[in-house]
């Protein structure tokens, strides 16, 4: 299957309805091939910005263009795309292949190019053995399959996926997610994909944004959001278990850059700020569970934050050892296999290439 | 602790289902029930023995009892042979009259409210919102109170006294509770189904068609219940709008009954209601289950 994939553009965007403003004056550009996902929590404006490139929701103000055409007043099925839903939204009364079949029959297709394309799609996605079914009687995981096959017999240039696996139980979730990562490899035509699971964006996307309140907060690789996120919002959403956030004050005019949180100094020597710092500002630093170092306090560690463990979560493979520094519990992932017991004193290591510091005032990286 | 738990064996160990009392309110609950199914088929009862007795049997005045010889010659009678104002040809005439009425007022006003509600569940134009308010105003409005305008309307139409007339009274007056019944089951659709559709490169016509229609079956049943019932046991309009050829069997029924001269021929009156009663009765009995759905569906927003 071989098709021309689009580049999506969205130019200026804003939605609301009535006096809620869902979306503000939003834009992006999606490349040719490739995979966009939308990542937010619900009722961020990730699925509205979505319906709006379908063409199923009217846009207040701004242009969506699709493969250089301004499509922002055509219908659905003339914007040369395909779309997959939560919840599936297949024809109850039609069998796997009628509801396959179904938009090329509208489109006027002949019968032998749908029964190709039907075959072709079938194939791809193990429907096979299903297609005289009817979708009462497919699994979760099945029903979804043939949702993404009628998406692909439009062998569209863009596909759109509205959270396509958030009604399936974890295991099917992660089986289709490979799956779709699969197709996308496959026959290379742009997706966009709405998600509020932060695991799909990162195993998905090329490229993540991070949206909230109608705003996109970060567009960037997965790497970018989740090494270093443009905010505390993106911070916080991102990554589980969640970053560790201790506020503290900056302090410029020592030897070296440093925090103070609470009488511990925490040396910030080698870390890249994105803005101008300014001495004495407030500041949160973020850093991720897997990046807090757990040393024994009889071993001396230079510039360690004493504390003790307070809490061990085992999570298999890894475990997640709760302690704390100065007021703020904080949570750090070692090894399972590292022997910790309750109550030992610990020192706490902050290795300043994986710290994140943000402005208190404003939530944004510095 | 071994010598408590054998000294309470013989008591009731709570295990299972729960044991079911005879309680004062359930007595009071059946008590109604039975009540009220008495006063609906004690009146049922004494109609369909009084239809098969003779009179001279009726003349004894136990209505209650059964028929000692039981006849059809009533039924025959008030089918064939009842006198309806001036002619006696039994209420057949009627019948066929209010079958001829009900079938195009039935397609046709259930066409119409599944397609309104259809456009109102999920084409969302403006205004529409505006519109189903007025619908559902509609629905409450006493029917008396357009009787007099939409005679003079139709008079001027020329269609005053006909059977298109009397079928455009149907739909216009079923309109209202047809739309809600099948917006109300659209709306409890899923939407994204239609976004499919839609995405499909389905419109307006082939989206109800292809999609909505076939999946309307539980709805249309109902739909066809409550049209089937109500327009069958209308009187009000038929008398108003049918005209003298097209009157429906109620009116018939009401001028067997008022215009018998001399001795009251009870059999044959008993045997003409129950005639008249058939069409709804045997809807009642064959659908009970969808009626119940059909009322909460038109009462209840889904």
């Amino acid at each position: 299957m071989t098709l021309r994939p689009s580049n999506v553009s969205v130019r200026g965007l804003d939605i609301s309805f009535g006096n809620v403003h869902v979306l503000k004056n939003l834009s992006i550009e999606v490349g040719q091939s490739e995979f966009l996902v939308l990542l937010g929590p619900s009722g961020c404006g990730k699925s509205t910005l979505l319906n709006a490139i379908a063409g199923l929701m009217d846009v207040n103000q701004g242009q969506i263009w699709i493969g250089g055409n301004n499509v922002t007043w055509s219908e659905p099925k003339d914007r040369s795309i395909a779309m997959v839903f939560q919840s599936y939204a297949l024809y109850p009364h039609m069998t796997v292949r009628g509801n396959l079949s179904f938009g090329l029959k509208v489109a006027g297709s002949s019968s032998e190019e749908i029964a190709r394309r039907v075959a072709v799609a079938a194939d791809m996605l193990r429907l096979t053995e299903l297609l005289e079914r009817k979708p009462a009687h497919l699994s979760g995981g099945q029903r979804q399959r043939v949702a993404i096959g009628r998406a692909l017999v439009r062998e569209a240039p863009v596909f759109l996926f509205d959270e396509p696996l958030s009604n399936l139980d974890a295991q099917l979730r992660a089986e289709l997610r490979v799956e779709i990562k699969r197709l996308h490899q496959r026959i290379g035509a742009t997706m966009i994909y709405v998600t509020h699971d932060q695991i799909e964006a990162l195993t998905l996307a090329d490229r993540i944004a991070v949206m909230q309140g109608g705003i996109i907060q970060q567009l960037d690789t997965p790497q970018n959001v989740y090494a270093k996120p443009a905010n505390r919002f993106v911070a916080a959403f991102v990554g589980s278990p969640a970053m560790n956030f201790v506020d503290g004050r900056l302090v410029l005019n020592g030897s070296q850059p440093l925090i103070d949180i609470g009488g511990a100094q925490v040396s910030v020597a080698g870390y890249e700020f994105a803005t101008q710092a300014i001495d004495g500002q407030s500041v949160t630093l973020g850093i991720r569970p897997e990046h807090l170092e757990i040393q024994p306090e009889s071993k001396e560690a230079q510039d360690g934050i004493a504390s003790t463990v307070e809490m061990i979560e085992p999570m298999g493979a890894e475990s997640l050892v709760w302690s704390r520094i100065g007021p703020i519990a904080v949570s750090a992932r070692i090894s399972s296999e590292r022997p910790i017991a309750l109550n030992e004193a610990i020192a706490l290591h902050l290795p300043v290439r994986r710290i994140s510091l943000f402005d208190s005032a404003t939530g944004h990286r510095i | 602790m071994s010598a408590t738990s054998i000294a309470n064996a013989d008591a009731m160990v709570p295990q299972g289902p729960r044991p079911q009392h005879l309680t004062w309110s359930r007595i009071l609950v059946y008590g109604t029930l039975i009540l009220a199914a008495f006063t609906v088929l004690v009146p049922l009862y004494v109609m369909i023995v009084t239809s098969l007795k003779p009179m001279s049997e009726i003349r004894l005045g136990n209505i209650l009892a059964l028929p000692d010889v039981p006849t059809i010659d009533a039924w025959v009678a008030a089918w064939t042979s009842a006198c309806t104002g001036l002619t006696c040809n039994g209420i057949r005439v009627g019948f066929w009259n209010s079958a001829f009425i009900l079938i195009p007022s039935v397609v046709v006003s259930i066409a119409v409210g599944a397609i309104n509600g259809y456009a109102l569940a999920f084409w969302r134009l403006p205004g529409s919102g505006i519109l189903f308010g007025a619908l559902l105003v509609g629905a409450f409005i006493p029917y008396p109170v357009f009787v007099y305008p939409l005679v003079r309307i139709f008079a001027w139409l020329g269609i005053y006294g006909s059977l298109p007339g009397i079928v455009l009274i149907h739909t216009i007056f079923g309109l209202p509770v047809m739309t809600i019944v099948f917006r109300n089951y659209y709306q409890s659709l899923p939407q994204e189904l239609f976004k499919a559709a839609r995405i499909d490169g389905a419109g307006f016509v082939r989206v109800f068609v292809s999609i909505m229609l076939p999946m309307s079956t539980p709805i249309l049943i109902v739909a066809v219940i409550l049209q089937v019932t109500g327009i069958w046991n209308d009187f009000l309009l038929g008398l108003i709008f049918a005209g003298r050829d097209n009157m429906p069997m109620t009116v018939q029924l009401n001028n067997v009954v008022n215009s018998s001269q001399g001795e009251r021929n009870y059999n044959v009156e008993m045997a003409a209601t129950l005639l008249t009663a058939l069409v709804p009765l045997f809807v009642y009995f064959v659908s009970g289950k969808w009626f119940v759905r059909g009322i909460a569906a038109g009462a209840v927003k889904a």
